[in-house]
């Protein structure tokens, strides 16, 4: 399969998970939504009755007018329509796909706005800081770490890695989280329980406020994946010290340290560079928990909290963006191994 | 082959730790079903149920360490010593509780309980306390309702913030030399007089029962004294028993893990025989539909689908099936293209059966080993995904399950306020069952993979 085959099919394949993925979503919450929606509007037209001029006769007339104008407004809104009415169905989902995500019931941006997609808009960077930041991190001692012990191969270190590994693997992030938080915040006192930055967002310490308030998420997030990181490193460097032409090059005298640092590792490359796209993709799906334990303030968070108070605007945007950025990785990732590895470009 | 793979499993050590941990956990779950009160399962979201536990109280054995603190005491009639006299026609009914104060604190609060039948006239309740420095307290004295319900029977608990019990204590300033007025009952009674500190000995509580008629019961009477440890791993802020919780979190999890994991690996081990074995297009086309299932968002799906449908177990097991079998089809669809040009399978063909049956009779049977060891290994994450949609608040609400337990940790702040006891154990129970059925995976996936290369000893 070619590079460019490879593109158009991984863009097809995208591009159907996504709309399946919004279109069951608005199947599943478009009852919820409608009747939110029509609630919203009895409020509203309630309580401009109550505080406006017109006057009734009598009750029965009071409660006809206000039945006729939820009606007339939940017309224009299309809400008299079923909710699985196909075309009001394919409507929301093209107009989600075009960011067109409506306003929400609880939330507001810092400045106030309560569109939804400003306020998503604005956690965004925020997971994408987090998680990037402890996945490049923990790459990184994954990489050394794995190197270092596949050159090793049955010492202590060794040993210790995969045992770490198995076991951190075991544990719930989420859960380890809130040891982190017992041990640190509770009985340390050393960081903050709760990693909101209690600056508003104007302040201009608001940046290292954010970042020591994210001293705690990143470090438990390393500390959980590290392990399993230096293992699959590992494994994947033992699995092409054992191939031809490794013993090849041992035997032309090439040293072991070049040959395990130079020509393993970067053989490793594609199926490491999979894991790392694989991994920051996934740990994008885990944030709700996570950010949720922490009250870091990002799209986790959101989501989270969206689910308790049952803002659906909220929620189908937030998948909608989690399922785009999570595709995304995974399409990087794939052109990646693709770019890296001669052998699929070749055949 | 089932004999094989069970001498490899207890050959290799990682199968012998996970087949113990295994093995340790099931018995807990049979010792549970012999000896916690099924109730205690039913009724595990029931506030009714636990009323009579301390809230939010230690592990018992904290006690060993540092300052002893009281240990939760709840005393019902058939801990009393009951005599029963009668003068002037009027029957008197004692219940004599003992209690051995030896703790360094005083109890969070304390309870009386009664449960009494009569008739028109009401009976009268007098409750005395007689302390290690001999004075009697008198902290209730008071008749019983006339107006009671249609059996005739009347239940009620008199709790330490009730008005008469105040009131009847601030008679008794004269003992103490400190003001007493502003301190709260259960610390006065058990107080030396001289200090603010408590005062170590028998306590002697006489619940007295003054009766008018013949017909005049007593039903149940009790103390409760609120501790601040209590059993093996305390209490949470709902009054529950975590110990009885961790315990039936045993069954339900491996009721998940394994639900989801034979079902999952079952459906990717026909679709991925189906796949290799018939190759070609339709092997294309189902690897397709493959990498649409694999990029599903599977936490946010299960999370809308509770939104919708509410939040049952069932429904959780469903989702996980459905979205847990990619990563196997993959692994099996790679053995089945090479196994499909092995000469028994073409000898098959030839022989002229059915596609269908050559997959069932000579593919799938071959597969089976490899297919035990793919089930055990999938059954953390199928544990994992299902105590991370109760720790949303997602999970199924009527059942003790660990995740749900972290959920209410969670929610009640249980992490900064610093109740280790209510996050450690369910956490350490999940990683455990999860680390058992790894380590079985893993020692019978060394035998049974042909994918995998000798040398790499997982």
């Amino acid at each position: 399969m070619g590079l460019g085959r490879t593109l158009l099919f991984r863009s097809i394949n995208m591009f159907l998970v996504l709309f399946s993925t919004i279109l069951i979503t608005v199947i599943l919450l478009g009852p919820t939504l409608d009747k939110l929606l029509v609630d919203a509007i009895r409020n509203q037209v309630i309580d401009e009755v109550n505080q406006g001029t017109l006057k009734f006769q009598n009750p029965d007339e009071r409660s006809a007018y206000i039945n006729n104008q939820i009606q007339f407004k939940s017309k224009t809104l299309g809400l008299d329509q079923d909710s699985f009415n196909p075309q009001k169905v394919i409507h929301r989902v093209v107009s989600v796909m075009t960011l067109d995500l409506g306003k929400s019931h609880f939330f507001t941006s810092d400045y106030g706005s309560s569109n939804v997609r400003d306020i998503i808009v604005e956690k965004v960077p925020k997971t994408l800081l987090l998680f990037t930041t402890a996945t490049i991190l923990v790459t990184i001692i994954g990489i050394f770490l794995g190197t270092y012990v596949a050159g090793k191969e049955g010492s202590w270190l060794d040993k210790f890695n995969s045992i770490n590994a198995i076991f951190s693997n075991s544990f719930p992030t989420w859960w380890v989280a809130m040891i982190m938080i017992l041990v640190f915040a509770f009985t340390l006192h050393i960081f903050p329980a709760r990693a909101t930055p209690l600056s508003s967002p104007s302040d201009a310490n608001y940046v290292f406020d954010l970042l020591y308030h994210m001293t705690l998420p990143l470090i438990t997030l390393v500390l959980v994946t590290f392990g399993s990181w230096a293992y699959i490193v590992r494994y994947f460097l033992i699995n092409i010290l054992n191939e031809d032409f490794i013993y090849a090059k041992k035997t032309m005298g090439i040293s072991r340290r070049k040959i395990l640092y130079s020509h393993a590792l970067r053989n490793a490359g594609p199926p490491i560079a999979t894991s790392v796209g694989l991994g920051l993709a996934s740990s994008f799906g885990g944030s709700i928990i996570t950010e949720a334990v922490f009250d870091w303030p990002g799209m986790g968070k959101l989501f989270y909290d969206a689910i308790g108070l049952l803002d659906i605007p909220i929620i189908i945007g937030l998948t909608y963006i989690g399922t785009l950025i999570f595709l995304v990785t995974i399409f990087i990732t794939d052109i990646a191994y693709t770019l890296l590895d001669p052998r699929v470009k070749g055949s | 082959m089932q004999k094989k793979l069970f001498i490899g499993l207890v050959k290799s050590r990682r199968g012998i730790i996970g087949v113990s941990i295994l093995g340790f956990l099931l018995s807990l779950t049979a010792v549970a079903v012999l000896v916690i009160p099924f109730d205690s399962y039913r009724l595990w979201n029931d506030p009714d149920y636990w009323i009579n536990s301390p809230k939010t109280a230690a592990p018992f054995w904290t006690s060993f360490f540092g300052s002893k603190d009281f240990e939760h005491i709840s005393l019902d009639k058939n801990n009393a010593i009951t005599t029963s006299e009668v003068s002037e026609g009027i029957r008197v009914n004692n219940f004599g509780f003992e209690i051995n104060m030896d703790a360094d604190n005083f109890p969070d609060d304390f309870m009386f309980l009664h449960s009494v039948n009569y008739g028109e006239i009401p009976p009268v309740l007098q409750i005395d306390i007689t302390r290690p420095d001999n004075n009697t307290f008198t902290v209730y004295y008071s008749s019983l309702p006339t107006t009671i319900s249609a059996n005739n029977t009347f239940t009620d608990r008199i709790f330490s913030t009730n008005n008469n019990i105040k009131e009847s204590l601030s008679p008794y300033q004269s003992f103490f030399n400190f003001p007493i007025s502003g301190i709260e009952p259960q610390i006065v009674l058990f107080s030396d007089t001289s200090k603010l500190q408590v005062l170590h000995g028998t306590y002697h509580i006489s619940q007295k029962f003054f009766l008018f008629d013949n017909s005049s019961s007593i039903e149940n009477v009790g103390v409760i004294l609120g501790g601040k440890v209590f059993g093996i791993l305390g209490t949470d802020d709902l009054r529950r028993d975590l110990f009885v919780g961790i315990i039936w979190g045993i069954p339900i999890a491996l009721f998940i893990g394994l639900t989801v994991s034979i079902f999952s690996i079952s459906i990717g081990l026909i679709y991925g025989v189906v796949s290799g074995y018939k190759g070609k297009k339709i092997d294309e086309g189902m690897m397709r539909v493959n990498d649409i299932f694999y990029a599903f968002p599977t936490l946010i799906l299960l999370i809308l689908v509770s939104i919708t449908f509410g939040r049952s177990i069932f429904l959780i097991i469903l989702i996980l099936m459905t979205f847990g079998w990619m990563g196997t089809a993959k692994v099996i669809r790679s053995i089945a293209l090479q196994m499909r040009n092995f000469q028994y399978v073409e000898a098959a063909k030839l022989m002229g059966q059915s596609d269908l049956k050559v997959i069932f009779k000579h593919i799938i049977p071959q597969l089976l080993p490899l297919t035990f060891a793919s089930v055990a290994i999938s059954v953390p994450g199928a544990i994992l995904a299902e105590a991370a949609l109760s720790f949303i608040g997602l999970g199924d609400p009527t059942l003790p399950t660990w995740g749900q337990m972290l959920h209410d940790a969670n929610t009640a702040d249980a992490a900064s306020r610093g109740i280790w006891w209510w996050i450690i154990p369910p956490g350490l129970m999940i990683a455990l069952t999860g680390l058992a059925f790894f380590l079985i995976g893993n020692s019978l996936d060394a035998i049974t993979n042909p994918l995998r290369k000798q040398n790499q000893k997982v």
